[in-house]
């Protein structure tokens, strides 16, 4: 067995200095993304997305074939973004999934199996460790989401032979809706468990999603207290409301006009949302640092 | 040739001074005033006061459920105090600075599976503020200093529980910490492991570093630590030195006759007088008193037909400390 040396020998790593707060968080979220990538999250995360593409760019080829050869021009570009928004809007539910899942566990698991333990004894602060987290997943997330949405753009651009419009504003906005999301899951993770965690946040997903649609029937029908308890659902929980706005954006003005469409918009978002989400991420973080500064571990 | 300046010696004396000084002045490595926590109507640890000078090894002891992990993490910052103060290494508990000088290795000890041994440590290095250069240096020394260097590259799920346990710490070693936490650190260790354990903790002790050893194998207290407190109901119920000639010794006499006045009167020369059938049995500071003892029951007229004295071993002591605890599980 090898003895220590004695301190005064230049051993490596001594003397030590805390890491500062940027630094602890690049070491964390560094940490993070290698996991991701580790356990294969990753891996079938870009497996499943790049699938999804194939199989949507097999369903678009025979679908442009047909839409050409039957329709006149201006149908066939009205067609064809319909087709790609509901490849999008399947994409989008994909993303929302994933941004919650990759960050489910990130940090209630590691506080469950004692894991945090050795981090949090470590000279960095709780607030680090967790924006460390956060900033992992989001890139694991982001990574997915570009695959996905660039797929289906580049797909529709190759296949179909056209883009919808302000598709990069869209892209930014379903971005937002998974950011939104996937911090919420780390806010519920610093007290939660897991499993928990998992149930709390798609609940509400689910009453944002719902909330959504009251907002947009309620004001179709005129019903005003339908109109506003959505509104109220998407303050809470912002994420319906963006894709909303995402969606409203990537259709052709005339859609939008006549209002035609799965993809019909009655009540558009507006775009202060975009600023509520955006602020309401950056309170969602402050308020996890919070509760796991303050928890016992 | 190079020649110091003028006053270069004398302000190296003055600063070796201070530096002296400051070494004099180091606080202890560990304060811990009134420190409680409570989890709802349950008190976890009460009142817990105790100092731990520099470089001395010092065991916490206690049954199951007595609040030594929950003190030892309060101490940590990981778990708030309900009331009370502490510092670390002169910080107050829970500040970074103080947390930069030491190591920890938690009972249940768990780590990134899927990450390599080396990988591991070095990201525990960068974590702690290990300066890039001598990072890796650093590492693979703990590496060797366990036995794992060999297993560096392999994923840590595909350690055995006693590799997973060493690798824990190799953790506990990076940056050079002035203060070590030990939670049941033999736990799944064959005896060649503990013996690494024990050699660990006295190559601590040789270089000054202070270690807070929470274990439940008294035969490993016993040899490395300088000092124990027993814990019990989350309260510090006795707190003893163990080098041999500061602890007490046990005395068994067989007496002529035994009163209860006699017995009242045998308390000067000890604690603990007690009549266990024919026999009267006390602790004694040292081996000198026994002849005061003698000298004093000959002048009392009373007939002495044994007296035997022993040192009580450390499973003796904790035994009779946590003697009403129903539950108390050693090993």
């Amino acid at each position: 067995m090898t003895p220590m040396r004695s301190s005064a020998e230049p051993t490596g790593g001594i003397p030590t200095q805390a890491p500062g707060r940027l630094r602890a968080v690049t070491i964390v979220a560094h940490l993070t993304f290698i996991e991701a990538r580790r356990r294969r999250i990753l891996a079938a995360a870009l497996l499943f997305g790049a699938a999804f593409v194939v199989l949507f760019g097999i369903g678009l080829h025979f679908m442009a074939r047909d839409i050409r050869a039957n329709a006149p021009p201006a149908q066939q570009a009205m067609f064809l973004n319909l087709v790609t928004l509901t490849a999008l809007y399947a994409a989008n539910f994909l993303i929302v999934m994933t941004s919650v899942l990759v960050t489910i566990d990130t940090l209630a698991g590691e506080i469950g199996s004692g894991v945090i333990e050795t981090l949090c004894t470590k000279p960095v602060s709780r607030a680090a460790v967790g924006l460390g987290k956060w900033l992992g997943c989001w890139l694991t997330f982001v990574l997915y989401a570009l695959v996905l949405c660039g797929g289906v753009l580049a797909v529709a651009r190759l296949v179909g032979g056209s883009t919808p419009p302000n598709a990069g504003r869209g892209i930014l906005l379903i971005l937002l809706e998974g950011t939104v999301l996937l911090t919420l899951a780390l806010v519920g993770g610093t007290r939660l468990s897991s499993l928990a965690n998992g149930v709390t946040v798609f609940g509400l997903y689910g009453l944002a999603f719902v909330g959504g649609w009251m907002e947009q029937i309620g004001t179709m029908v005129g019903n005003a207290s339908a109109r506003y308890i959505g509104i109220t659902a998407s303050l809470l929980v912002p994420s319906e409301s963006l894709w909303q706005l995402a969606a409203y954006q990537m259709q052709p003005p005339i859609a939008r006009d006549v209002q035609i469409g799965p993809f019909l918009t009655a009540s558009v978002p507006s775009p202060a949302m975009v600023g509520w989400a955006i602020g309401y991420v950056l309170v969602a973080l402050v308020v996890a640092s919070h509760l796991f500064r303050t928890r016992d571990l | 040739m190079l020649r110091p300046a003028r006053g270069t010696a004398s302000r190296f004396s003055r600063w070796r001074s201070r530096s002296s000084r400051r070494m004099v002045e180091a606080p202890p490595a560990l304060e811990a005033r009134s420190l409680s926590k409570q989890f709802g109507a349950k008190v976890a640890v009460r009142e817990l006061s105790l100092t731990l000078p520099r470089g001395e090894v010092f065991g916490f002891l206690g049954p199951n459920g007595a609040g030594k992990t929950t003190s030892m993490k309060m101490l940590l910052g990981l778990v708030r105090p309900t009331s009370g103060e502490g510092r670390l290494l002169g910080e107050p508990l829970g500040a970074a600075r103080g947390r930069a000088r030491v190591g920890y290795l938690p009972e249940h000890f768990a780590f990134h599976e899927w990450l390599e041994g080396r990988e591991l440590l070095r990201f525990h290095a960068r974590l702690l503020g290990v300066p890039t250069r001598g990072l890796d240096a650093g590492v693979e020394e703990r590496l060797r200093r366990v036995n794992l260097a060999d297993a560096a590259t392999r994923r840590v799920r595909e350690y055995s529980k006693g590799m997973k346990q060493r690798l824990g710490l190799a953790q506990a070693l990076l940056g050079e910490p002035e203060l070590v936490f030990l939670d049941e650190p033999t736990s799944g260790l064959d005896p060649l492991g503990r013996r690494l354990v024990r050699d660990v903790i006295r190559e601590l002790r040789q270089r000054g570093t202070s270690v807070f050893l929470n274990s439940h194998l008294l035969s490993e207290v016993e040899v490395t630590c300088d000092r124990v407190a027993f814990v019990k109901g989350g309260r510090v119920v006795r707190d003893m030195r163990l080098g041999a000639e500061e602890r007490d010794l046990e005395v068994e006499m067989r007496l002529e006759r035994t009163t209860a006045t006699l017995v009242a009167d045998l308390a000067r020369f000890g604690h603990d007088v007690r009549v266990e059938g024919d026999r009267v049995r006390m602790g004694v500071s040292g081996e000198e008193t026994l002849p005061e003892i003698t000298r004093w029951l000959a002048s009392q007229g009373v007939g002495l037909y044994h007296l035997g004295a022993r040192r009580p071993s450390l499973e003796e002591i904790f035994l009779e400390v946590v003697a009403d605890d129903a539950d108390a599980v050693l090993g």
